[in-house]
């Protein structure tokens, strides 16, 4: 055993019998799916390796589209998506079921030169800058909402996600529910058809646009926002308030559109009823079979889904996610009794 | 009739032993064509949707609507066409002055210093020139264009709509400084490979160094013209940067001041939340026209490439070198 290499193989060799038998032993979970709630999700996964050192779970963050793609052909053992799966892609994976898990809010930004006021919004007025009929920042309709506030009478230039993205899904949902005209000419999707405005890559592309470009407005993640310092805008909610996006008035959003949650949670709740809730809200869900092929597998994957109901909404406001109210997660145990 | 035998022997293995060598080599060479057109096929295979549903038209029309499933591609070329032909434009020049500089003119010590100076510029990841043009190359553009836009030249329809600093003119430039570095290190060593007697012999004949330098240029046009398609080819296929600062809009507008849009950037930006068959495979049949385009483009250069090697080497006639020595003198 003079030769250093041997020596190295043999011990190798040794180690990798030794943790043979303790590697049989860990059960691992695979998902993929959304970035957006890929940090906490990270988070979770490690918490609760460290309560169950035999479970491994690791996610790939490619995106909802992909995630959508892989739990349908089976390819993982749990999908994550930001939007809820349509009627049609439904079909083609008979006997899934959704999951909220946290959420997250979209907020305009903007940036004019001169005006250090925080404006306030209705949603047609977005609709109609996005939709390019409201052009000047000095527009009646922007100025009638900010008595007080001197608006200049420069073009608004308005910046828009060029990559697929919840954020897009989430903003284009609230438009499409306040204006007509742009659920009829736009729509609601991952990637749109914009009348107007460039496209900036990611949550940063966009608020770099809107930092640099003066008289331009865009809309990023909540999150982003808060963690970056980046000042936006008010928007009126369904009972004509005014809020500033907060966790809370995310949370506040979940709970009012309780009351009507449809049994599979398969729910919008952008422009969701009652006082404090934050008009651009949505939840992000967790994608998984009713009938786990893998009864030990499925065994896992239901008992993390509840640890996460409960000890895991813990990590949300360090992470700055809203977390679950109690109505839905109460509603959320029920479902998950059925998974087997 | 022993050394008969011997030579026998000599020559059987040799047949047998380059015959095994030739079949390996030919092998491996044939695995290179395989995969480009298993690439293909596949491209094909998994975009068979749009292309029944389109067919023509998705090359020809600019309707990119993933709501309603209307999909056309045109935007999406031409944004990649008209961003390398800028760019190729506008980093030729330079880099076959950087190439004449650093192979034919400068001190022997700066030359190497030089060269890995322009290398280092193909070293950098192109997320970091992506990064890069957002803070520094776009505010510089914007106030440029915001300069333009005051001038009657923004009536000229290549200088036309806002000022927004992302667009074509900053997705061009990027990719100029990105390609710069493959034409000239390319050329560089094409140069180098001329023989030094070309050079002496025209200076023999009383050629001034820009005549000579000519001549070398001359020898070497076919390498230059490779290092140029070369060029043209990684910025067509250039992401990451791309998408970064051309504004990401599906728009064909002649404008350099416009938002426009690249194949491999809606590729990158919309493939990952892609939902639905028709779309994805929308997007992949824009894999698809990339790959053919990018084909018959090298398929082309190759052809000029070999038509103009294979013509008579023209030598330089004495008329012509009599004619350089009078300026020279």
């Amino acid at each position: 055993m003079r030769n250093p290499v041997a020596n190295l193989l043999a011990a190798a060799v040794v180690a990798a019998a030794a943790a043979l038998p303790a590697g049989a032993q860990t059960i691992q979970l695979n998902g993929a799916g959304a970035t957006f709630p890929y940090p906490i999700y990270s988070k979770w996964f490690s918490e609760y390796h460290k309560i169950h050192p035999n479970v491994q779970i690791n996610y790939q963050s490619i995106g909802s589209g992909g995630g959508i793609r892989q739990i349908t052909e089976r390819t993982v053992d749990f999908g994550a998506s930001d939007g809820p799966m349509t009627p049609e892609q439904m079909q083609g994976a008979p006997g899934i079921m959704h999951f909220p898990t946290v959420m997250g809010a979209v907020v305009p930004v903007y940036s004019i030169p001169g005006v250090e006021a925080e404006l306030k919004f209705t949603g047609p007025v977005l609709a109609d800058i996005y939709l390019g009929k409201i052009t000047k920042w000095n527009d009646r309709a922007i100025t009638a909402l900010n008595p007080g506030v001197r608006l200049p009478a420069t073009d608004i230039a308005c910046v828009h996600r060029a990559d697929g993205s919840g954020t897009t899904y989430i903003w284009a949902d609230y438009l499409a529910k306040v204006s007509p005209e742009w659920r009829k000419r736009v729509g609601v999707n991952t990637s749109l058809k914009w009348p107007v405005g460039v496209g900036g890559k990611g949550n940063e592309g966009v608020a770099g646009q809107v930092k640099q470009q003066p008289g331009s407005i865009g809309y990023v993640e909540l999150i982003y926002a808060i963690q970056n310092k980046i000042d936006f805008g008010l928007v009126q909610n369904m009972s004509g308030r005014f809020l500033k996006a907060s966790l809370a008035g995310v949370t506040a959003a979940a709970a009012g559109a309780a009351n009507a949650m449809p049994k599979d949670f398969r729910v919008s709740i952008t422009n969701a009823p009652g006082p404090d809730s934050y008009p651009i809200s949505s939840f992000t869900w967790l994608l998984v079979y009713q009938n786990q092929k893998d009864k030990t597998k499925g065994k896992i994957l239901t008992d993390f889904v509840h640890w996460m109901l409960h000890d895991g909404q813990r990590y949300c406001p360090e992470l700055a996610y809203a977390p679950l109210p109690p109505q839905v997660v109460t509603l959320e145990e029920a479902a998950l009794a059925r998974v087997k | 009739m022993r050394r008969r035998s011997l030579l026998r022997r000599t020559r059987r293995r040799r047949e047998r032993d380059d015959g095994g060598f030739r079949l390996g080599t030919a092998l491996f060479a044939l695995l290179v064509l395989l995969v480009v057109a298993a690439i293909g096929f596949e491209l094909f295979r998994n975009s068979t949707l749009p292309i029944r549903k389109f067919g023509w038209n998705f090359w020809r029309t600019s309707d990119w609507d993933p709501v309603s499933g209307e999909f056309g591609a045109l935007p999406f070329i031409w944004g990649t066409v008209y961003s390398s032909v800028f760019a190729i434009v506008f980093a030729t020049p330079i880099a076959l002055g950087i190439a004449i500089f650093v192979s034919e003119i400068s001190a022997n010590r700066f030359r190497r210093p030089l060269a890995f100076l322009t290398e280092l510029l193909a070293a950098i990841p192109s997320i970091v020139y992506g990064v890069w043009g957002i803070f520094v190359l776009v505010p510089i553009v914007r106030k440029f264009e915001t300069l333009v836009s005051k001038t009657p030249l923004h009536r000229l329809p290549i200088f036309a709509g806002p000022p927004y600093g992302i667009g074509m003119l900053s997705a061009g430039l990027i990719l100029t400084i990105m390609v710069v570095p493959f034409i000239s290190s390319v050329s560089r060593e094409v140069l180098r490979a001329v023989p030094l007697t070309q050079r002496e012999a025209a200076y023999a004949l009383g050629a001034t160094r820009w005549e000579a330098i000519k001549v070398a240029l001359r020898c070497g046009r076919t390498g230059i013209f490779g290092a140029i398609i070369l060029g043209f080819g990684r910025a067509f296929g250039e992401t990451m940067a791309v998408t970064m600062v051309i504004g990401n809009n599906p728009q064909a507008s002649l404008s350099l001041f416009a938002p426009q849009y690249s194949m491999a950037a809606v590729i990158a930006n919309e493939f990952s939340e892609a939902t639905g068959d028709l779309y994805l495979q929308a997007l992949t049949e824009i894999g698809l026209v990339l790959f053919v385009i990018t084909l018959v483009i090298n398929v082309l250069s190759r052809v000029l490439i070999w038509s103009t090697g294979r013509a008579p080497k023209r030598r330089i006639e004495p008329a012509s070198a009599a004619a350089a020595a009078p300026e020279a003198a």
